[in-house]
């Protein structure tokens, strides 16, 4: 029992992680249409600038608070730089151009990191937290309540603030939001900004975990493909819930059925895709689209 | 100075043309009508002057020229348009879609009166403010239409065929309400309707559109009174 418990508060830990990636997919994918394959590597960048301002002497959250500026800053101009000249293209283009900003991405944290794998500092404490008879991992539980509380600070921003809000109106309805005088194109670059800033949590909160290298991400965007397709691409909030039960589900199975073990977990996550997909290709929470041809 | 000067516009989606030069004005705290059969371009008229189409020619808002600026740009000078299709933000409530038709304004202190002033004219909005905007039915949302226009607190109003598909009681109400809106606070209109009888009892100037051109124009009342307008358009 008590390792039951253990499992499933990590798998929360790691789930949340896989959540907020799979937010930031769905942030992008409900404003555009797009699924931004390179929103793993953008997290794993942005790891690598939080790694070189804690090696240059700032403290862990001065840096980690840099980091999320920093990445705001990339995503925004990336989306302005590289996306928004191709904004009107075919589905198929923009695709292709965000698995170059991919390739680009991965072999310019190589080039300039090298491929050797790094160690990455967690903030909380090394020592158990020791909760009855059980023990949970600090890092599992701290990760696990700073995506709570990035999360909680979007569902604000988008429920309570006029820029949310104008946000939410030009994903759906793009042409009634420029006659409302709302910018469109400023409010998906935006977007893209918050986007690379949930991934850049989720990259710092994952690094101390798996340890910083420039591959460190693509298992976990599989992870958040799983959440999404889960939680449906169109539910901000079912891509969170789907990234918790993908965790729990892959640690559950990793410790219960001993043929996957750890090798095969990434396995659990392709079998969720697939059947979501064949059962249910709406997610737990999305709706289905209808296209008018 | 008339509230907008149009000349000689033109307007085409890819190569294909729908305005050929089109010239009209709306007074200031006037009503304008353009009239005309499905596909004759009124809804490009209103795209056009507000941007949403590629034009040429002339057109002057309050003597400024803003032919060829975007949407965004000419929304902010105070022009509101109630789409056709009525531009609903589905999944957003009823308050936020009102709250939404105010972004582009400054002072947004103002806000929670306007809400309250956009609420007289529609009780029945007021009624469902916290509800999701596609729950409405098709009169409502066309109400909403309007309303999130007036949050603006526009100088001119363009109203694309508010009638369509509403019960005759519905748009007499909506007619009425944009009557009000247009004495009280001097807010001019154009106004593109198929439903002619109606639309000329409110406008005091009408244009008739035969694909994409002007071939009768005047005041609403010498319109009504056109044997042919009548027969074509009236239907009696």
């Amino acid at each position: 029992m008590d390792i039951f418990v253990q499992q499933v508060v990590s798998g929360l830990a790691t789930g949340g992680i896989y959540g907020s990636l799979a937010l930031a997919l769905v942030m992008i994918y409900q404003a555009t249409d797009v699924v931004n394959y390179a929103q793993g590597e953008m997290a794993m960048f942005s790891t690598y600038l939080a790694w070189t301002l804690i090696n240059a002497g700032l403290p862990y959250w001065v840096a980690f608070a840099a980091t999320l500026a920093i990445a705001f800053v990339g995503g925004l101009v990336i989306e302005r730089v590289v996306i928004r000249p191709v904004e009107d293209a075919p589905i198929l283009t923009i695709v292709i151009v965000c698995i170059g900003l991919l390739v680009i991405l991965n072999s310019l944290a190589g080039w300039i990191y090298s491929y050797i794998q790094k160690p990455f500092p967690s903030p909380f404490p090394e020592k158990p937290i020791r909760i009855g008879n059980i023990f949970f991992g600090a890092h599992d539980i701290g990760a696990l309540g700073v995506t709570l509380v990035v999360l909680l600070c979007l569902y604000v921003f988008f429920r309570y603030t006029t820029l949310g809000l104008a946000m939410r109106a030009a994903a759906q309805n793009p042409v009634s939001s420029r006659l409302c005088g709302i910018r469109v194109g400023w409010m998906l670059a935006v977007g893209w900004g918050l986007a690379a800033l949930v991934g850049a949590v989720a990259g710092m909160m994952v690094a101390p975990v798996v340890f910083l290298d420039p591959n460190m991400m693509s298992g976990i965007l599989i992870y958040a493909f799983a959440s999404a397709t889960l939680g449906g691409f169109t539910s901000p909030g079912g891509a969170v819930l789907g990234g918790l039960i993908v965790g729990v589900v892959e640690n559950l199975v990793g410790t219960y059925v001993s043929f996957i073990g750890t090798e095969l977990k990434l396995t659990v996550a392709l079998a969720v895709i697939l059947i979501v997909l064949v059962v249910k290709p709406s997610g737990l929470f999305g709706r289905v689209a209808v296209h008018r041809v | 100075m008339a509230l907008l000067e149009v000349e000689g516009l033109e307007a085409q989606y890819g190569w294909t043309k729908v305005l050929h030069g089109l010239s009209f004005v709306v007074e200031e705290g006037g009503i304008t009508t353009i009239l005309g059969a499905n596909g004759a371009g009124k809804t490009t008229t209103l795209r056009a002057v507000c941007g949403m189409v590629k034009t040429a020619g002339e057109v002057r808002f309050d003597g400024r020229r803003i032919a060829g600026r975007p949407t965004e740009d000419i929304v902010r000078l105070g022009i509101a348009h109630a789409p056709e299709g009525r531009g609903t933000f589905m999944q957003l409530t009823v308050e936020e879609n009102l709250r939404l038709g105010a972004y582009a304004r400054s002072g947004r202190a103002a806000l929670a009166g306007d809400l309250r002033r956009v609420f007289e004219y529609f009780p029945v909005l007021g009624d469902r403010r916290g509800q999701i905007a596609g729950s409405l039915s098709g009169g409502e949302q066309q109400m909403l239409a309007v309303a999130r226009a007036l949050m603006l607190r526009p100088r001119l109003l363009l109203l694309d065929e508010p009638s369509l598909g509403l019960a005759p009681l519905v748009v007499r109400e909506i007619f009425r309400i944009v009557r009000a809106i247009n004495r009280e606070e001097r807010v001019g209109v154009l106004l593109v309707e198929q439903n002619a009888a109606t639309a000329l009892d409110l406008a005091d100037h009408a244009y008739l559109l035969e694909t994409g051109r002007v071939v009768m124009s005047g005041p609403a009342a010498d319109l009504k009174k056109d044997d042919a307008i009548r027969r074509s358009y009236l239907g009696y």
